[in-house]
């Protein structure tokens, strides 16, 4: 064989292998669409408002999974991105050199434990003790505050929405620190020098300089973060309680998340409506995912990539 | 406010120890010579082991790992070598977007496709199919950042002294980037082993050991869902036993690469 074939071999081959990767793709997109046709042609947009789901007269309403699903990302936003941020913070800021590298290693191990060993630790762990201290304290003073009090109220169960939440919280966590920092890493070290010779202490330079630049960076990676939460399954199957019937003020409440309602309900349906409702379901897990990621990774570009940053 | 960050850092970073000090502390006890060899034994039965899941694990992992593997490699030569032309981002933005996918979703479709069609019934070959597509995107990233690493003079040299394009990419390039590769492999592996959700729908489990790859298999995060989700004490203590082994095996593994790595760079 001359070299020239050799290499237009060899060119055709890799080519046709990772065409693959875009061929997958696109195999998936198609044919979760396709599956949820029948779905989405006869429920419509109700879908996503109703929450009744009844396999049994054919009546499929993901609204409560959707509640669920919406919940359980905002907690976990909430409990993490300011964690996070401080972490990414004192890793590059104030932590002294020699136990930066560790400490970023230890919290990025983290990434690596597998979601089921997060729900199992969750499960066996968490919920006892947010049963019997966590719930009952927080009803007891945030609970009894006009308003904000429904969030903590109704029967402690302690596998609740707001478990899901917090076990998504811990799940996020690595995520969150690794794109902050790098994203930190990234702001012009003359934006903290000018503040610092403003007369700016340390945290002044920090927060008026390098935190505004970074803003919409780490904006990126909260969005990255709820990405990840909203497709996360086994964790939160095992805390999160698995109710559908209630759509409430109280984090409290059993809730079910869409990722959830899939991966229970999937081996046991029989009927093709509850199948394509199932599908139609991971359509807009799908969906979701694909436009946030497309979104956040713009976003991080953006502001990681080079000295000219962004001005706001 | 220092010490608030500093809380932060070090709090998150304790979460780690806790976690991993709770799978060995409970997972400890149930290690034994039956756990690693027996098969699960009905309700309320003692005894009984994991064999059948860490089979199962075993040969998911290696199936999905030569089916994402050269994928994987073949994806990161083509984004970095064969870079003129629109196909190269394209091809690199959906590594990035499966890579995005909840992996539900990839379970969902491999079971339509696969599942529902193909072959006609849940399989261990799906279950690989589901995990190598979710491997894909991790080895294609990982090996495209080391190949990109490798310096562009060692190209022009390998042409230089005639060599054709094949040539220097196999026998100069990938060579040289050979500690980045493993490492790829290491990390795709490590997550496709501790997979659950996409296995629900396309391996679905199977109680018995089993190397027929046309018929349902068992996991090792499969059977720590099946334990955990159980109302029995003993099954407890097996999920955690089953998740010690699972994150004992991805430590090991890792730890192996990097001595690996060290040894080869001397």
């Amino acid at each position: 064989m001359t070299s020239r074939t050799a290499d237009r071999t060899f060119a055709v081959g890799v080519t046709a292998l990772a065409l693959l990767v875009p061929l997958t793709l696109a195999a998936i997109t198609l044919l979760v669409v396709l599956d949820s046709l029948p779905s989405i042609q006869r429920f419509g947009l109700s879908f996503l408002l109703t929450s009744t789901w009844d396999p049994v007269h054919a009546a499929f309403g993901a609204g409560a999974y959707l509640f669920g699903t919406l919940v359980t990302t905002a907690i976990a936003i909430a409990l993490a991105t300011p964690v996070s941020v401080g972490a990414a913070i004192y890793l590059t800021e104030y932590a002294p050199r020699a136990i930066r590298g560790p400490l970023a290693f230890l919290i990025e191990l983290l990434a690596y434990i597998p979601s089921i060993v997060y729900g199992l630790w969750g499960l066996f762990v968490l919920v006892p003790l947010f049963r019997s201290e966590i719930d009952p304290f927080l009803q007891r003073t945030v609970g009894q505050v006009p308003i904000i009090g429904a969030l903590f109220s109704g029967s402690i169960v302690g596998t609740d929405l707001l478990m899901g939440g917090v076990i998504l919280a811990v799940m996020v966590l690595p995520l969150l620190v690794a794109v902050t920092r790098e994203v930190l890493l990234a702001v012009p070290p003359a934006q903290r020098e000018g503040m610092i010779g403003l007369g700016a202490t340390r945290w002044e330079a920090i927060a008026g300089a390098v935190l505004p630049y970074a803003r919409v960076g780490i904006i990126g990676a909260v969005v990255l973060a709820v990405a990840r939460a909203f497709g996360e399954t086994m964790a939160v199957t095992l805390v999160a309680g698995n109710s559908s019937t209630t759509v409430g003020p109280s984090l409290f409440t059993p809730g079910y998340t869409m990722a959830s309602a899939i991966a229970n309900q999937f081996t046991e349906a029989s009927d093709p409506l509850h199948f394509s409702a199932l599908v139609e379901i991971a359509l807009v897990l799908l969906v979701v995912a694909l436009v946030i990621n497309t979104g956040a990774r713009l976003l991080i570009r953006r502001v990681a990539s080079g000295p000219q940053g962004l001005v706001l | 406010m220092q010490a608030l960050v500093a809380l932060s850092a070090v709090g998150a970073a304790a979460l780690l120890v806790i976690i991993l000090g709770y799978v060995i502390v409970r997972g400890a006890p149930a290690l034994n010579l039956a756990f690693f060899t027996e098969r699960p034994l009905p309700f309320g039965v003692e005894g009984g082991g994991v064999g059948p899941a860490l089979v199962g694990t075993v040969i998911l992992s290696l199936l999905a790992g030569v089916i994402a593997i050269p994928i994987g490699i073949a994806s990161a030569i083509f984004v970095t070598e064969f870079r003129s032309g629109r196909l190269a981002p394209a091809v690199r933005f959906a590594a990035e977007l499966i890579a995005g996918l909840p992996s539900i979703v990839v379970g969902v479709f491999v079971w339509a496709f696969l599942v529902r069609g193909i072959i006609g019934h849940y399989a261990a070959l799906a279950g690989a199919i589901a995990l190598a597509i979710i491997m894909i995107p991790i080895v294609a990233r990982t090996v495209e950042e080391v190949l990109r690493l490798v310096p562009q003079s060692l190209r022009e040299a390998g042409l230089a002294l005639g060599a054709p394009r094949w040539r220097v990419v196999l026998s100069i390039v990938v060579p040289t980037a050979r500690a980045g590769i493993a490492t790829a492999v290491v990390l795709a592996v490590a997550r496709a082993a501790g997979e659950t959700a996409p296995l629900l729908l396309t391996a679905l489990g199977n109680l018995f050991f089993s190397t027929d790859l046309l018929k349902p298999v068992s996991a090792l995060p499969l059977q720590i869902y099946q334990y955990a989700a159980s109302p029995y004490d003993d099954w407890h203590t097996k999920a955690w036993g089953s998740s010690l082994v699972l994150v004992g095996v991805i430590a090991l593994l890792s730890l192996a690469l990097r001595l690996a790595i060290r040894r080869g760079a001397r």
